[in-house]
């Protein structure tokens, strides 16, 4: 179990150099890394919406070019690979339906630009490992509701209907680093 | 915002993550992000399970191109993006959007008894689908007593109601779910503006409100 343990979060470290070495030296050997895990995967969220294997691998590239664009953009305080991943690629699924549009909350005043926390980015990382191997846990019954309201097959009530959905401690920690950001503003 | 007491529920927020919410409702729920730090914090880790659940999902096979396809992408250039947006105003920026501007920017229409409102339009609504609209009761008036065919949300950017359950004030939202029949009550002083979505047509169980609902398409 120690061994899997060290692995995943060795796999994940890995993810982050490589963002870190797109951004910091445009290195496309990087690149391909994170491309190897992250494109099937996107590629089959993205199919699930229903639309054709060609359409969803053009989508695909689109969203794997934004993450290299964007690199510069990437917070570990604020999100992890993983996640800011999914973000781009949901938004990218949500435009391609172009059936309704997601508006974002308002930006807080932690531009790209204010200094990453290493410590917040360490527990952050932390917390989304113990998170995705707690998903990983749940029976599959309870695990495939979620996998479903994910890919879209469950509407916001029938998702209301769920209960006992495992979060994780991931939220006190983002919302220890929004405590601190309202302090520095006041 | 400080002092809110009533949040979004895990179903809209995972709904919103997933992005399989009516339009409507993602306003509802961007707009309230915009000014509480609880639900923002718990949006994140919504994304995060999705971040979790793509990353550990099946495979589909790639072109076998794929890779360098991409890579002839990037060196095409980045799509413009979009700079970092901060409102100051009464509405935060989502809704700033849809309004065309802030407070004064609103085109109200009188629905009765004090109450004006205005739609906002969404992409979805001409397929019946949620709809979303301001609504501004004036200090101590009371909305009809209305039932729900379906979800209706209720975000409060100013002022504060009061019905049966509790009191809402700025930045609170008010889940109300079909069995919910009840009358909200403008608060004495400054005008309540709220935010208002729902998934099904509102029904209001007295004879003037209805003919009001035929007419305003409420």
């Amino acid at each position: 179990m120690g061994d899997v343990t060290a692995d995943d979060a060795a796999r994940r470290a890995a993810w982050t150099s490589q963002l870190r070495a797109i951004r910091d030296a445009q290195d496309q050997a990087a690149f391909a890394e994170l491309f190897r895990h992250f494109a099937p995967r996107v590629k089959a969220f993205l199919m699930k919406s229903g639309v054709s294997a060609s359409f969803a691998e053009e989508c695909t590239q689109e969203v794997m070019a934004t993450v290299w664009h964007k690199a510069h953009m990437f917070d570990g305080s604020k999100a992890s690979v993983s996640t800011w991943i999914f973000t781009i690629a949901r938004n990218r699924k949500i435009d391609m339906l172009r059936k309704v549009r997601r508006p974002e909350p308002e930006d807080l005043p932690w531009g790209p630009q204010s200094d990453p926390d290493a410590a917040d980015a360490m527990m952050l990382a932390q917390d989304t490992e113990q998170l995705g191997r707690a998903l990983a846990a749940l029976p599959d019954k309870q695990r495939g509701l979620i996998e479903r309201a994910y890919f879209g097959d469950l509407s916001h009530s029938e998702i209301a209907a769920e209960t006992g959905l495992p979060l994780g401690t991931i939220k006190s920690r983002i919302r220890l680093a929004l405590d601190r950001l309202r302090h520095a503003m006041t | 915002m400080r002092n809110i007491k009533h949040h979004l529920n895990d179903a809209l927020l995972m709904g919103y993550a997933a992005g399989t919410l009516p339009e409507a409702f993602n306003l509802v729920v961007a707009t309230h992000v915009s000014v509480c730090d609880d639900c923002r914090a718990r949006m994140h880790s919504f994304d995060a399970i999705g971040g979790e659940i793509v990353s550990a999902s099946d495979e589909a096979a790639l072109d076998d191109n794929s890779l360098a396809a991409t890579l002839a992408r990037i060196a095409a250039g980045p799509r413009p993006t979009a700079a970092p947006r901060q409102s100051g105003g009464i509405f935060p920026m989502p809704l700033r959007d849809y309004v065309g501007g802030d407070l004064d920017a609103v085109k109200w229409r009188r629905i009765g008894g004090g109450v004006s409102q205005a739609v906002l339009r969404t992409m979805g609504a001409g397929r019946s689908e949620a709809t979303v609209r301001l609504l501004r009761i004036p200090g101590g008036v009371a909305v009809p007593d209305h039932g729900h065919g379906g979800l209706e949300l209720t975000l409060v950017l100013q002022g504060a109601f009061s019905d049966a359950t509790d009191r809402f004030g700025a930045g609170d939202i008010e889940i109300a779910d079909a069995a919910m029949v009840h009358q909200p009550v403008a608060e004495a002083g400054p005008d309540c503006i709220c935010l208002a979505a729902t998934d099904a047509p509102l029904r209001f169980s007295r004879l003037v409100p209805r003919l009001a609902q035929t007419i305003f398409r409420m």
